[in-house]
């Protein structure tokens, strides 16, 4: 009996919403206009959806949806943590939950209006001093004021640097490719606005080792996709887009961006954890893929990715991107849809939309003869990832 | 003249006042209804049968409610008929004339002879026990007054004393409170976060108070650990201690925050990431960084325990590399 969910289920329908930094609408029409675009898109009936997941930070709850919806028979809703770690595990559940039968129709959405109504670069969250496991975890680095996801990445950063030679213009050159990319994508907010590694380099420090330009924006906005069996995606409206792999990953020494305490801090090892576990679930290795989305928020653990999904040796991505392997033409161009740099910062859901798209064939960028595609989720958290191929 | 209100005020101790009755003779309805009060489900005060089991000839009523008989109810100052209509507190409003306006109670001590029966009528009167000379405490300056309230109960043969309270206040004029601060237009201080302590981190964080860098030992397999938890991650023994560290290490790797700008804190605020010499890692701020080009890892550092707004103390880090960085404070 076959209990891999690898090519179980499909995605049948994807919806997105404009991105902006003020959406002028509340959280939950974001999430409604891209839910019912979904569906529409999928050619599904709202009232007969049956499953949701979301982000558990996604502060529009399964239940608001499902009511507005008329949805009357939903057995199966899931909800992950740790932010944008979170970006392909809905996907994953939504398999899983399909997969097994317990849900036939499931709709993953991710609706923020990050930019204008809260910032997570901020500096103050608000922690408490009540001794919950969060509040004493973030007493070691909020009382220095060692308190934003840049500074966090940044420290691990500037230890790869120290250990590998690699440079801030190495970084920069992720930023220049996702920015080329961005600026061919109308539904970018960099689109035409694309940038020179002089300008990387010029920008401004939010927080050594990183420039401004090795930051993802803040974006207001919604993504919403349908997920259901592979079987039933074949005969409805969109060509399907499979669900050949999907994982969670936590590793040892695992913290939510502060796993300063591990031996060696110069990789990722939970995004280690989800590349095995996809390339055993699909049989597949980096050989296979044509274009990938690589978890962009800062743009050191993008070299670091690329290490440990085997696309460059540990240590060695500062070599892939130099010789431009990622940009648009390179022989794996990533993130073509501008990144999280370049077209929005929807937690990484937008990415996996652009990856709907390239399995496709309608991206804006469209990577020729696409087959599979690699996606990642969040780094420095509890991490996810994805693999979506052709029928 | 100041002595001769006080002449006046000691000459009042020792006086007696009459008596206070009871509105009501001691009753069962009104035990049982304070015991339900009060959440005392003792059964010698309600049920007659286990009384008489015990040493007494039935129902008998809980010795604190002695003060209550003979208050006036819901009516302040009504009191039954026959009531004296004196007041035991001229001593007090004698004081209070004399520019001491506040008062607090002190002392209230209660002592029984015997438990009180069903039926019994009782009184009370009042007796000023005690003046004391002027005093200064903590709340401010003034006399401590001592009531003392003889209770009785009413015999054919000769009424019998039952118990008695002791009442002592001090009245006082309060210590001068400082001048009011005109409201100033000022922005509140903004302090800095301070950390969530818990049962598994709080000796990190008294150690700091203590200028002491404890790192979590763990006794069973001799390893540290650091950030602390409740159970070793080596070898999964709940029994930790700690060891005190040197406070000296080196730079393992380090970040210069310029953007935002969050109060309390200084811009450009380095932060480095400390690999204590006894192995564990644990990031800190950074001080005595004149020239933040010349932080590099590998350095040479050493702990500096330092206190902010008074009341939260951090273990910071001082490059001590004597060809590393040229900045000193």
């Amino acid at each position: 009996m076959n209990t891999s969910i690898s090519g179980r289920a499909a995605i049948a329908g994807l919806g997105t919403t404009e991105f902006s930094k003020n959406s002028g609408r509340t959280e939950l029409r974001l999430a409604m206009e891209a839910t019912l675009a979904a569906l529409a898109d999928a050619g599904i009936d709202p009232s007969e959806v049956d499953g949701f997941s979301s982000y558990s930070v996604d502060k529009v709850p399964e239940y608001e949806i499902a009511r507005i919806l008329g949805c009357n028979n939903v057995k199966f809703f899931s909800q992950t943590p740790h932010g944008g770690g979170a970006a392909c595990a809905p996907i994953l559940h939504a398999a899983m939950a399909v997969a097994t039968g317990v849900a036939k129709t499931v709709v993953v959405y991710r609706a923020m209006n990050e930019r204008s109504w809260y910032r997570f670069g901020s500096g103050s969250y608000g922690f408490a001093n009540t001794p919950t496991v969060e509040n004493v975890n973030y007493g070691w680095y909020m009382p220095h004021g060692f308190h934003t996801p840049a500074a966090w990445v940044g420290m691990f950063a500037q230890r790869y640097m120290h250990t590998y030679g690699a440079t801030s213009e190495d970084f920069g050159r992720v930023a220049v490719a996702a920015r080329d990319f961005a600026a061919t994508n109308p539904n970018a907010f960099f689109y035409e606005k694309p940038i020179t590694l002089e300008d990387h380099q010029n920008s401004r420090w939010v927080c050594e080792p990183l420039h401004l330009l090795d930051c993802c924006q803040e974006s207001d906005g919604a993504v919403a996709m349908v997920i259901t069996s592979a079987e039933r995606a074949k005969d409805m409206k969109q060509k399907p887009v499979i669900i050949k792999a999907g994982s969670q990953g936590i590793a040892s020494g695992q913290q939510v961006m502060t796993s300063f305490y591990r031996d060696d801090i110069t990789g990722l090892p939970e995004m280690g954890v989800v590349a095995k576990e996809l390339y055993a679930q699909s049989g597949l290795t980096a050989e296979d893929f044509q274009t990938a989305i690589i978890y962009d928020h800062f743009t050191p653990f993008v070299l670091t990715q690329l290490e440990e999904f085997g696309f460059a040796p540990r240590g060695e991505a500062r070599e892939f991107v130099l010789e431009g392997h990622h940009a648009r033409g390179g022989k794996l161009p990533i993130n073509t849809h501008g990144g999280q740099l370049g077209e929005a910062y929807i937690h990484g859901m937008n990415g996996v939309a652009e990856a709907v798209r390239q399995v496709r064939g309608s991206a804006v960028n469209q990577v020729d003869d696409v087959e599979n595609v690699l996606v990642t989720a969040g780094t420095g958290v509890p991490t996810s990832g994805l693999i979506l191929s052709a029928a | 003249m100041a002595s001769e209100w006080l002449s006046e005020l000691k000459a009042m101790v020792g006086q007696e006042y009459g008596r206070v009755y009871a509105w009501d003779k001691v009753n069962a309805p009104m035990v049982r209804q304070w015991c339900e009060v009060m959440g005392i489900d003792n059964p010698l005060y309600t049920d007659e049968e286990y009384a008489k089991k015990a040493e007494f000839d039935g129902l008998v009523a809980p010795p604190a409610m002695l003060q209550a008989w003979c208050l006036e109810g819901l009516h302040q100052n009504n009191y039954p008929p026959g009531s004296t209509n004196e007041n035991p507190y001229g001593a007090l409003k004698l004081i209070e004339s004399k520019g001491y306006p506040a008062v607090v109670a002190v002392n209230s001590e209660l002592s029984f002879d015997r438990y009180i029966t069903m039926g019994e009528k009782l009184y009370y009167t009042t007796r000023l026990n005690e003046v004391g000379d002027e005093k200064t405490t903590a709340l401010g300056t003034g006399f401590f007054v001592t009531l003392v309230m003889s209770f009785f109960s009413e015999k054919e043969a000769g009424d019998e004393k039952v118990g008695e309270l002791l009442f002592r206040v001090f009245k006082f004029k309060p210590h001068q409170q400082p001048e009011k601060v005109e409201a100033t237009t000022e922005v509140p201080i903004i302090k800095r976060p301070k950390p969530g302590i818990s049962d598994d981190t709080r000796f990190f964080w008294d150690g700091c108070e203590a200028g002491e860098l404890r790192i979590q030992h763990c006794p069973s397999c001799d390893q540290l650990q650091h950030p602390p938890a409740p159970v070793c991650i080596h070898c999964h023994a709940l029994e930790l201690d700690y060891k005190v560290a040197t406070g000296a290490g080196e730079l393992y790797s380090f970040v210069v925050m310029h953007y935002p700008e969050v109060p309390p804190f200084d811009y450009p605020n380095p932060i480095g990431l400390i690999q204590l010499d006894e192995g564990v890692r644990m990031p800190a701020g950074l001080v005595g960084v004149d020239n933040r080009d010349d932080l590099k890892i590998g350095q040479r550092v050493k702990v500096e325990f330092q206190t902010f707004d008074d009341e939260l103390t951090l273990p910071m880090f001082r490059i001590v590399d004597s060809n590393a960085t040229q900045g000193r404070e």
